[in-house]
């Protein structure tokens, strides 16, 4: 690898996103620094899907920016990685699902090799190295990303619910995997509508409703006591259909 | 009128012989087909992914353009690819002009669009899937396209053997351009039009039957062999 300049921090400046003639992403501004986990919540739909993948450039703004500090497209593209909501695995082998983006990325074979060791030992999918990977368990298919995506040694991983529909074993083990990911030095970006898994991970919390970011806020403090009205009843678990009446009217304006 | 019962009768006579002619037939027919459809798939593959996955000005039609040359008259292709070997033609000097060489031409010719149409749509298929994951991995276009190929396979198996089948069927283009000639580019639909002319019902159909049998087999193996892997990685 040659030496490119840090890839964070992240800046995005009054990001709007429409698809279908609505606007799924209005106004957003943030910046991501170097450091530990930011998570974002929201309900379904509230845009954490379109958010990450617009961070990570899988979608393009219709306004507004989305700036890397490292102002070359490749390398800020080759130092991150997402895991998707639903990983796609390439019809090969275990090992050879970690070891392709490593080949795109023109490791050298001895390293690929020691690198996708390491990854399978960190995952406990050792054994299935060999097996197709898309007969895997759904659990395993998700560790599995991860794993890959941990090969990578990105300097920041997105991760779209990474744990949603897994049972508490597989949800544990891919928490450690973030946490290994996070240990190496990523900057871990995540979303998930599970707030026991969001308090585990979080150093601070960005709240998504509707396509904005309603808070953000370190996750101590956003537990304790949420700013916007919304976050509180979300994290109360009382966002109800007369609570989303009287935001709309409220919004209405 | 009995045709049919000493057709049989011809073809299993011919087959528990391997008479030495009728091997010779079935040998060159498999090895045209055979060369043909691996330049087709050279060709065809890359060129059918390249047009899924490149925005070019010009695609929408190249693709329309790609699915009528799937209907390709045979005859019309053989006549072309004889008029440019035949002596006076631009390629005369090869003196390719009734050789099997010939043959895999005018065959590539007619196969090549349709392993690219299909690979085309297999591949755009796959891209709607595979976008997102392959990017983000770090592939381009560019990469991304072996990669396609590869995981495709299976998909792509039923598209070599749409062009087998068509090579191995195909008679007006190899008449034309390879002349039924005996021992030299006589092959098994030339022979079976050839039989049918001079009248031996029964040896014509003896032979349409090997050559039945012969792609049945081809496609029984190459399915169960497409089955059994594609089973393995669901
Ligand atoms: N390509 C698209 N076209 C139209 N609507 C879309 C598209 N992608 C997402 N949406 C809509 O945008 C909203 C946010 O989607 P998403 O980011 O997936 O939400 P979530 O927070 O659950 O991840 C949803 O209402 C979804 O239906
Ligand atoms: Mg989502």
């Amino acid at each position: 690898m040659t030496t490119s300049p840090p890839l964070l921090p992240l800046q995005l400046s009054d990001v709007v996103f429409e698809a279908g003639g609505k606007r799924l992403i209005k106004d957003l501004n943030c910046r991501f620094e170097a450091g530990p986990p930011s998570v974002i919540i929201g309900p379904n739909g509230a845009g954490k899907s379109l958010f990450l993948k617009l961070c990570h450039g899988m979608l393009a703004p219709m306004q507004g920016q989305v700036t890397w500090n490292d102002p070359d497209a490749v390398s800020a593209r080759l130092n991150q990685a997402m895991v998707f909501q639903r990983p796609v695995m390439l019809r090969r082998s275990v090992s050879a699902n970690i070891h392709y983006p490593l080949k795109l990325r023109k490791v050298g074979k001895a390293e690929r090799v020691r690198r996708t060791e390491e990854a399978l030992a960190l995952a406990g999918l050792g054994r299935l190295r060999d097996h197709p990977a898309r007969v895997l368990s759904f659990g395993e298919q998700q560790k599995l990303a991860v794993a890959r995506a941990w090969a990578l040694k990105p300097q920041v991983l997105f991760l779209d619910e990474p744990t949603a529909s897994l049972d508490p074993a597989a949800t544990h083990a891919v928490e450690e995997l973030i946490r290994a990911i996070h240990a190496q030095g990523a900057k871990i970006i995540m979303t998930t509508h599970d707030l026991s898994q969001a308090k585990r991970i979080a150093d601070e919390i960005l709240f998504l409703f509707r396509g904005r970011l309603l808070e953000r806020a370190p996750a101590a403090q956003f537990f304790e006591q949420p700013q916007n009205d919304l976050a509180q009843a979300f994290v109360k678990g009382e966002l109800l259909w007369w609570k989303l009446g009287k935001a709309n009217r409220k919004r209405r304006d | 009128m009995d045709d049919f019962g000493d057709a049989i009768r011809a073809a299993l006579n011919l087959l528990v012989s391997l008479d030495a002619d009728l091997m010779e037939i079935v040998g060159l027919s498999l090895y045209v087909s055979l060369v043909a459809i691996f330049f087709a798939c050279l060709i065809g593959l890359p060129l059918g992914a390249a047009i899924a996955l490149f925005k070019f000005p010009g695609r929408k039609l190249f693709a329309v353009i790609l699915n009528a040359l799937m209907g390709l008259p045979p005859v019309v292709v053989g006549l072309i690819v004889y008029l440019l070997l035949s002596r006076s033609g631009p390629f005369g000097v090869f003196g390719l002009l009734y050789t099997p060489t010939a043959m895999i031409i005018a065959q590539v010719i007619l196969v090549t669009p349709i392993i690219a149409a299909l690979t085309r749509q297999v591949i755009e298929d796959l891209w709607l899937e595979y976008r997102d994951q392959l990017l983000s991995l770090g592939a381009n276009t560019t990469t991304a396209l072996p990669t396609l190929l590869w995981d495709g396979r299976f998909s792509l198996i039923t598209a070599v053997l749409a062009g087998f089948g068509r090579a191995s069927a195909e008679v007006g283009a190899v008449m034309i351009v390879g002349g039924n000639i005996d021992h030299v580019t006589r092959v098994m639909t030339t022979a079976i039009a050839l039989e049918v002319s001079k009248g031996d019902l029964a040896l014509a159909l003896g032979l349409g039957i090997i050559l039945l049998s012969l792609s049945v087999s081809v496609n029984g193996a190459v399915y169960a062999i497409k089955d059994a892997a594609q089973r393995r990685h669901a």
